[in-house]
């Protein structure tokens, strides 16, 4: 791509790290949305057998961070981020990755994807999955089909992955407007950007699992039976000998 | 970073090929050999079918071959698409001045001109090629400051040894300078990836688990479950591992067989008669060729990319 131009909005996903429950409900929505929509289909070598591989534009990795009781499971879903620098779209070769003016969405147009996979090389976060059927790359659209598509519902005009989500851990807007919904929580939870330091200036934002509650005070120790009078005194002494 | 035999068939083809190319085309330039129709034959036609071969490699890993046109039209941002610009550019030249040179007799002025058109069109294609890799930010071991000299100086030793086997076959005077510029383009390939491995076993990558995750401000982070239970495209591509110890093997095998071998081959070939000269200038520039291979699978293999960060990796 070239002329580039800082897009005037910047659609994006904020995925929340703190209600995330890894139910993978994004990925398989996305998957079943996809399979018919604007870089359909993703395709699957395979399906039934031993070695099934397929395209898929979200995935949802399970990490431990820390040790011990401040050790935590993070349920961590990946997907492109939609970056403002994105190197996959300047390594392309011919143009076929683009990243929109109007709203920042980056997308691949599979008649003119020479399949070279430059672009998923260049991509730091493994957003990019080749089509070996089809011989072209294929990413997440951030659901063009669906944010503008006036024949469904307004509410449902979301990326599938935020609509299906049960712990509503997943929210879509543009991040471009400080005034947004998605805005205000990347700033009130300190939503961050993933490899900073390789400066691709992602869209998505991540938000921290809040901090856990504090260790719960030391159980009180075992009773002391060194001592008792009476009845329990009596107890004490015949289940001592 | 998976060693894709293609890739691999057409960077070091492609190298030697611009190398020959190059070196042809200078001494053409410089008058030190003059045009003949025998040499032109096996010089130059040896150089462009090396240079063709690999471009032509370089389409088979391609999804959509017939589409390759396309790749001309991004040369403003794109290194690859810059690399088939100054490839199809340098032909120009190149194809002229190998016709010439083979079948007339042209003037120096004209020879002068072409030759360093050409030297300098082989020089800039192999430079874009390294450019492709060097401009990576994912991959460390591609993305640092010892890719570019790497290309360029493998190129070059893997040319001048197949230049100094031609001009020596065929008694040219001109081989004795070359075998020497070989013997010092190999000795500089020696030095580059000795200082490139070095860099790779003491430089830690910037990207970490923590950071891709931005998980560390909780603690070290490591993978409990993955995504999925079988491979994918990016395990497949970007999951390769090679074991340590080989590759301190191979590491060995390629500064062997590539580098000390065929230099002592060159100063063998330097030192004695035909047929003798001609057969260990051969056998130099062969091992030279076989040893960048190996030395050109090891640049991939042993890459790593930082989405493997997020499938268990410990570092990219």
């Amino acid at each position: 791509m070239t002329g580039y131009v800082t897009p005037r909005r910047r659609l994006g996903l904020v995925i929340d790290l703190d209600t995330c429950v890894g139910c993978h409900a994004c990925a398989v929505n996305c998957k079943e949305w996809n399979t018919g929509g604007h870089s359909a289909p993703l395709t699957d070598l395979d399906p039934y057998g031993p070695a099934a591989s397929g395209v898929w534009f979200n995935r949802i990795h399970s990490f431990e961070a820390g040790e011990g009781r401040a050790g935590r499971t993070v349920n961590f879903p990946r997907s492109c981020l939609h970056c403002d620098e994105p190197a996959c779209v300047t390594v392309c070769p011919t143009g076929a990755s683009y990243k929109r003016e109007e709203d920042g969405i980056v997308l691949v147009n599979p008649d003119t994807c020479i399949g070279c996979k430059l672009c998923s090389w260049a991509c730091p976060y493994g957003a990019r999955e080749y089509d070996e059927d089809e011989g072209v790359m294929k990413k997440c659209t951030l659901c063009i089909d669906r944010i503008y598509n006036e024949t469904i519902p307004e509410a449902e005009r979301v990326p599938a992955c935020v609509s299906t989500c049960p712990a509503h851990a997943r929210h879509f807007g543009d991040l471009g407007d400080p005034a947004s919904e998605v805005s205000r929580l990347v700033a009130e939870r300190g939503g961050y950007d993933l490899m900073p330091e390789l400066g691709y200036r992602p869209v998505n934002k991540y938000l921290p699992p809040r901090p856990g509650r504090p260790a719960p005070p030391p159980q009180p120790a075992e009773p002391d039976a060194e001592g008792l009078t009476g009845f329990l005194g009596w107890v004490d002494r015949m289940l001592s000998r | 970073m998976h060693p894709a035999l293609s890739v691999i068939v057409f960077t070091v083809a492609s190298g030697a090929g611009y190398g020959l190319l190059a070196t042809l085309a200078l001494l053409a330039a410089l008058g030190t050999i003059a045009p003949s129709l025998p040499l032109g034959l096996a010089g130059f036609g040896l150089a462009l079918a090396l240079v063709t071969g690999g471009l032509l490699s370089s389409t088979l890993h391609l999804g959509h071959p017939e589409r390759a046109w396309r790749a001309f039209s991004q040369w403003r941002t794109s290194w690859l698409s810059r690399e088939g610009v100054a490839a199809v550019a340098t032909y120009l030249p190149a194809g002229l001045l190998a016709l010439l040179f083979t079948f007339f007799a042209p003037g120096r002025a004209t020879l002068a001109i072409l030759g360093l058109l050409t030297a300098a069109g082989a020089v800039a294609t192999v430079l874009c090629t390294a450019m492709i890799y060097r401009s990576l930010k994912p991959i460390h071991a591609w993305c640092n400051q010892w890719t570019v000299p790497g290309y360029l100086a493998l190129g070059a030793a893997t040319g001048l040894a197949l230049a100094f086997a031609v001009l020596a076959a065929f008694g040219v005077p001109a081989a004795g300078p070359v075998g020497i510029a070989a013997i010092a383009a190999l000795a500089a390939a020696w030095w580059v990836k000795r200082a490139y491995w070095s860099f790779l076993d003491t430089v830690p990558a910037a990207s970490t688990p923590e950071s891709a995750t931005g998980l560390g401000r909780i603690g070290k982070v490591r993978l409990l479950d993955p995504p999925h239970t079988g491979a994918n495209y990016l395990a497949r591509e970007m999951g390769f591992r090679i074991a340590r110890k080989h590759a301190t093997k191979l590491r060995a095998i390629a500064m062997v067989a590539g580098v000390v071998l065929p230099a002592a081959l060159v100063a063998v070939a330097l030192a004695t008669t035909q047929p003798l000269a001609s057969l260990a200038a051969w056998l130099a520039a062969l091992l030279a060729l076989a040893g960048a291979l190996v030395e050109r699978w090891l640049f991939f293999a042993e890459a790593k990319h930082t989405t493997m960060l997020y499938y268990g990796a410990a570092s990219a």
